[in-house]
């Protein structure tokens, strides 16, 4: 799995106790580090050939960023790609963004647990 | 069973005489443990100061003006991460940022109309911003400038703390020497024209919020106050000159009796360090000043309403700490910027605390408790201990280039996270109690606030006179690879109209960009 932080915000916490608690559970993380540009993101995913790719972001930038995400990897014929979204993502952004392609959205107090097994269930 | 505090300190079930330790000395006296004033808020309240911004310099000068109206006695600006970054509205990694976080400020232009209205020989105004703060102060004092207010009587504070961004914020442009030379060029100017404004806020509450303890948070913070007086000292001002105007940050976490110890402690470790350490004499170097906003990773998404429960509790202890500001969260912001309405529940939450529970009666009210004052010495020593490990690092930058506290950051909070997975640390809504709630209104930026500020660059870049935005950059360059100290001139780039990507991008080809080992 590829745990990305695309845009400009700065905020890792998240993105790092979820690689991390991914990681645990038995999977093969690589964390892209801060201020990833959708091409960057889909790059690494390409080259280190994953199978899911988390994108963190509270920015409040997502539908800006999520959307050429996926449109990316339809072009570059990786939709077998599962793309999850974590971070601060209203509702309503959430089911626009499902629509797009993304598999999951986990919202803030998603419990740990629940985004590792949706995660493994992804992959196997 | 064992009790623990907040971040995980255990806490024993009695505490007596034995844990009180020797006498305590008075409120206002060094080391000023109890207080800096002998009657804190008999004397003087805490100042009233919302972070606010957002879209448009044009909206969120309404929101001032309505914030003051509503009693609010002090401004403090929120940029959007494209300005935090460096960037125009307009620049390819703005998209989709513009506004979103904060007011997006461009230009001069920007900020004149950011602060239209607003007297800044009266209101003192807070900026947060790290990486280009020379940038932004400029701005602000050019607007003095035509609002005809001298330099010397303006008060505020610029965050202007670039170590805590390699730490935990993790909002820098350059790397970490020339970004240091950039902080000295400000204090060294701030020393020599703005006597009243604190050029740094040397700020803990964004290594809270990346998940530290309570001690990491006051140990990092102080040990970069140490690493700021080392450069200025080095830069040949003597310490009296400038430490007095140091001011600090810090977050106002869940754990009612480890928040107030902590800011107990971070006041005496203080004093000793700047007397010790340093020399200090002047009374106002050794007395740490200091901001505190409730903790926003506090906040959860269900249940929203119950922040407000939260933000009432982690104020009583930031002013029960003895802050000299406050900034209330508002119950909405864990979805989003707040709402008119959510800023203002926070702030009246603040006039009830001043005005109605009575807390503001006697200064440092729990002082002499046993448990407290035990809580405080330890929160002492072990932040020294931190303190030393750093020093044995050789300070702070070969600390953050080790990655040393953020390690132990990322340690701390997936153990916190670890703990509230397995129900250890209960959260009322998250992980406990937890019912449907109808949804929260929440504010929306659309995409207007980007198109607005993308036209009014265009129009910008237009009208001003090209060449002497040229010369300025041209001077900005050359100046800042030499030693001289670069705020003059970033003062003449910033009147003649550049922006904050043209003056950003002039000094990232002379100090280069930064980029930090992706760990986890």
């Amino acid at each position: 799995m590829l745990v990305a932080k695309p845009g400009l915000d700065g905020h890792d916490r998240g993105a790092k106790v979820i690689a991390r608690a991914l990681r645990d559970a038995g999977m093969e993380v690589i964390y892209t580090g801060l201020r990833q540009t959708p091409e960057m993101i889909v790059n690494a995913a390409l080259q280190e050939d994953v199978q899911v790719i988390g994108l963190s972001i509270l920015s409040g930038a997502h539908n800006a960023i999520v959307p050429r995400v996926m449109a990316l990897l339809r072009e570059r014929e990786m939709t077998d790609v599962k793309v999850v979204v974590g971070g601060i993502i209203p509702d309503e952004d959430a089911v626009a963004l499902k629509r797009d392609g993304v598999a999951a959205v986990f919202q803030p107090g998603a419990p740990l647990e629940e985004i590792v097994a949706f995660v493994r269930g992804a992959v196997e | 069973m064992l009790k623990t505090t907040t971040s995980g300190v255990p806490v024993n079930a009695v505490y007596d005489e034995r844990d009180r330790g020797g006498a305590i000395e008075a409120c206002g006296e060094f080391p000023y443990t109890r207080g800096i004033h002998p009657g804190m808020y008999r004397t003087r309240l805490w100042t009233m100061r919302q972070f606010s911004g957002f879209a448009t310099p044009e909206e969120t000068n309404r929101r001032y003006h309505y914030l003051l109206a509503q009693g609010q006695t002090g401004l403090s600006i929120a940029f959007d991460l494209p300005t935090l970054m460096g960037y125009d509205a307009d620049s390819p990694m703005s998209e989709g940022e513009v506004g979103k976080c904060g007011a997006a400020i461009s230009s001069l232009q920007d900020m004149e109309i950011l602060l239209r209205g607003i007297p800044l020989g009266a209101v003192s105004v807070s900026m947060t911003i790290n990486s280009p703060a020379s940038v932004l102060w400029a701005m602000y004092l050019a607007v003095a400038e035509r609002q005809g207010v001298d330099w010397s009587e303006l008060s505020g504070t610029l965050q202007n703390d670039i170590l805590k961004e390699y730490i935990a914020q993790k909002e820098y442009i350059y790397p970490p020497r020339p970004s240091m030379r950039l902080v000295t060029d400000t204090i060294e100017f701030g020393a020599r024209h703005t006597p009243k404004f604190n050029p740094v806020s040397i700020s803990g509450y964004h290594i809270r919020e990346a998940g530290s303890t309570a001690v990491q948070e006051i140990a990092f913070t102080l040990r970069d106050g140490v690493e700021y007086v080392e450069w200025a000292l080095k830069r040949g001002l003597a310490v009296d000159e400038f430490a007095p105007r140091l001011s600090f940050f810090f977050n106002a976490h869940n754990d009612f009796f480890e928040e107030i110890a902590k800011f107990r402690a971070a006041r005496k470790l203080w004093a000793t360090l700047m007397r010790e350490r340093f020399g200090a004499e002047d009374e106002r170097s050794l007395k740490l000043r200091f901001h505190a906003q409730t903790a926003g990773c506090s906040l959860t998404w269900q249940q929203p309403y119950n922040n407000v429960a939260r933000t009432s509790l982690q104020a009583m202890a930031a002013v029960l700490g003895g802050c000299q500001s406050l900034h209330t969260n508002s119950l909405d912001e864990a979805y989003a910027l707040p709402g008119e309405h959510a800023v203002t529940i926070a702030l009246r939450t603040q006039q009830v605390l001043a005005y109605e529970s009575g807390v503001t009666a006697v200064p440092d009210p729990f002082g002499g408790s046993y448990f407290l004052e035990r809580m405080t010495s330890d929160s002492e020593e072990c932040a020294r201990e931190y303190i030393r490990r750093i020093d044995g690092m050789g300070g702070m930058i070969p600390a953050i280039e080790a990655s040393f506290p953020q390690r132990e950051i990322a340690e701390a909070s997936y153990a916190y996270q670890r703990a509230i997975e397995s129900g250890e640390k209960a959260i009322v809504g998250v992980n406990a109690h937890r019912s449907d709630e109808r949804p929260i209104e929440i504010l929306r930026i659309d995409r207007s606030a980007g198109e607005h500020q993308v036209r009014k660059l265009e129009t910008l870049r237009a009208r001003r006179g090209g060449q002497q935005v040229e010369r300025a950059l041209t001077a900005l360059k050359r100046g800042a690879e030499g030693t001289d100290n670069t705020m003059p001139l970033i003062l003449d780039a910033v009147r003649a109209y550049a922006t904050i990507g043209e003056i950003c991008d002039a000094m990232r080809e002379v100090f280069g960009s930064y980029t930090e080992a992706a760990l986890v």
